[in-house]
């Protein structure tokens, strides 16, 4: 108890550093799943993802990062076990922060794919059950969190190959796909704007003063659907037949259409990134604080204070606008064979994913749930060569991420325990 | 670059194997000017040409094997890769075959023989016109990718494989001319030029034949 008394606010600001850096990472890294893709398909200019990151990432961490913020400070470990002893479980918020920002440092130095997600529930499961007990950990819950990593790119896998599956039926396979793809996009459109809004919705938006009913969830999300079909429109029109290039490839102007389709696609990929990893960075900040701020009371009630969401929101901004173009442009340059039309469709399966995973508190790897819908695709023939190579390296990235989140998390949680006592 | 998403797109190899294809045709093309010289037996020339044919030729070559190359185990693609590795092995044996018509008609610097040389030509001509289509077929497959090897881009590529056959038997029609014309001849040349005549009308022949099992190939792997 004394240790939180008088050391409580240096803690406090310590995880603050540490969550904001966090974020910054999340910005400056994993971004670029959200804006690679569209970049690649020369829908947006690194500027201009750039600047939509920043605005929809803010804003999914603001708006709807609480859910998955809330399964990291409380849903893995139980803080009520904690009330005799509350700065175990600072020490142990920190530790995780700290193993997961220098396991994340150590990957990125050597080019190991690993998802900030496992790694920072690697390592508060690893804190609670060496630290603490290995009945500390709800491990129901983990359960379902680690199913989720299967589920989500699986689901996000489905949605994609349907969702390309009727592009390629509406559109692209028939005699004059530009007419038709005028015509079928804007429903696509509403689709993006319908179903990022109408989740964000109905998980609740109180903290900033929203309390919406179904029904007018429902309505408001119609009318943000209609809104970003008028202004996909607007954009739309200028588009016309360019007899020159469809000389050489018959639907580059096809493919037009779709990259101002993929401008939205963009926008809500951001905000569902934004929504599910912020939580890497502040949830352990969000626990921390609730300790620190009751004087060691655990109320395990208490909501996420505003702050630190914009806080998180701002570390990825900041991050994506400091470091995210160089990774944008990187990613941009080796993905180009994923043309609009596909892009589109894995952006708007693994954002919908995402956004739904968000909604239920459940903290996913975006990268992974991309790798799902790109396959989705892949499946219904819309992509000339996939490396399949890569799942593999994705369930290694699993088996190791996990053990090495939780050695270092122990280890700091020792250090910190041994240094304030 | 450790991203997942970065390393999970390998090269497509269906543009390079229209750019192969394209190599393939003016390969083929050059086969044109080539005999002109032959006929003119202006064989400085014929061997500028030759040596053009050769390089083209060499060109795919490459290119064939950089495609094969590109097309490990483990991708995973919208065709099957024995498909595209069968079919990019078909489009460079039309470009064999022309070499190999240059090269002989230049080593034993053969003498076509004037009453000839019109129908020579329209045989040459018309084989060279299967090539072509078969290249506007092959050329067709970034757009069967984008509607991923489905409905109306199908038909059309149906429809030019339909056209190539058609180009084929007329290639084949005149062939039976030019070999009639060097039968009623072959009485006034020596032998042996005459037997080789024969091989290179057959092989001239043969590059339409090949020209049309590209069509073909890809056909097949529409089909499944």
């Amino acid at each position: 108890m004394e240790i939180i008394d008088h050391s409580g606010m240096i803690l406090l600001w310590l995880t603050i550093a540490f969550g904001f850096f966090m974020a910054w990472g999340v910005g400056a890294n994993d971004v670029a799943n959200a804006m690679g893709t569209s970049v690649g398909a020369g829908a947006l200019t690194i500027k201009q993802a750039v600047m939509i990151a920043a605005i929809f990432e803010f804003a999914g961490a603001y708006l709807a990062g609480g859910q998955v913020t809330s399964t990291i400070r409380r849903g893995i470990i139980d803080p009520v076990l904690f009330t005799e002893t509350p700065e175990l479980l600072v020490y142990g918020m920190v530790a995780s922060l700290l193993a997961a920002g220098i396991w994340l440092l150590i990957a990125s130095l050597n080019g190991w794919p690993v998802s900030t997600t496992h790694t920072i529930v690697g390592a508060i499961v690893g804190f609670g059950a060496a630290g603490i007990s290995v009945d500390a950990v709800s491990w129901g819950r983990v359960g379902t969190i680690v199913l989720s990593w299967v589920t989500s790119p699986l689901c996000a896998g489905i949605l994609s190959f349907m969702l390309f599956r009727s592009v390629q039926i509406l559109i692209l396979d028939t005699d004059e796909p530009f007419k038709r793809a005028k015509k079928f996009i804007p429903y696509y459109m509403f689709m993006v704007g319908f179903v990022m809004s109408m989740v964000t919705f109905l998980k609740g938006l109180s903290h900033v003063g929203l309390d919406l009913s179904i029904l007018e969830s429902s309505l408001y999300s119609v009318l943000i659907g209609l809104v970003v079909v008028m202004i996909g429109v607007t954009l739309q029109r200028k588009i016309i037949v360019d007899e020159n290039a469809d000389k050489d490839f018959h639907y580059a102007s096809v493919e037009k259409v779709f990259a101002v389709l993929m401008i939205f696609t963009a926008c809500g990929m951001a905000f569902a990134h934004g929504s599910n990893d912020v939580a890497n960075a502040i949830g352990p900040l969000a626990a921390v604080n609730s300790v620190i701020m009751s004087g060691g009371q655990i109320a395990s009630e208490a909501a996420i204070p505003v702050w630190i969401l914009f806080l998180g929101g701002a570390g990825i901004a900041t991050g994506l606008i400091m470091y995210g173009h160089k990774v944008i442009a990187t990613i941009g340059k080796g993905i180009t064979h994923l043309t609009p039309s596909r892009g589109f469709a894995a952006e708007l399966a693994a954002g919908t994913t995402v956004v739904l995973a968000s909604a239920t508190g459940m903290p996913i790897s975006t990268t992974h749930t991309l790798v799902g819908a790109v396959l989705g695709v892949g499946f219904a023939r819309g992509i000339a060569a996939i490396n399949l190579k890569v799942i593999r390296t994705i369930f290694i990235s699993w088996v190791i991420t996990l053990p090495a989140g939780a050695f270092l998390a122990i280890l700091f949680f020792y250090v910190l325990k041994g240094v304030f006592g | 670059m450790s991203n997942p998403i970065f390393s999970l797109f390998a090269s497509s190899p269906f543009l390079p194997m229209q750019e192969h294809m394209k190599k393939v045709l003016e390969c083929v093309q050059t086969l044109e000017n080539f005999i002109l010289a032959v006929f003119a037996e202006d064989w400085e020339e014929a061997r500028q040409h030759q040596e053009t044919i050769n390089n083209l030729e060499e060109i795919a070559d490459d290119l064939k094997r950089e495609i094969r190359l590109k097309l490990p185990d483990g991708l995973f693609m919208p065709v099957s890769r024995t498909d595209l590795i069968d079919l990019i092995g078909l489009q460079d044996r039309i470009a064999n075959k022309s070499k190999d018509i240059a090269n002989i008609m230049l080593g034993r610097q053969m003498i076509v023989p004037k009453p000839m040389h019109s129908a020579f030509c329209e045989f040459l001509e018309s084989s060279m016109k299967v090539c072509s289509k078969a290249n506007q077929v092959i050329q067709e497959l970034d757009e069967l990718l984008e509607t991923g090897f489905r409905g109306f881009e199908v038909k059309k590529v149906e429809a030019l494989i339909f056209e190539l056959d058609d180009l084929e038997d007329i290639t084949d029609s005149h062939e039976r001319d030019v070999r009639q014309q060097l039968f009623s001849l072959e009485g006034d040349i020596d032998a042996v030029q005459v037997m080789f005549l024969y091989k290179v009308i057959d092989w001239i022949g043969e590059v339409a034949n090949r020209a049309q099992a590209v069509g073909h190939r890809l056909h097949l792997m529409l089909a499944r």
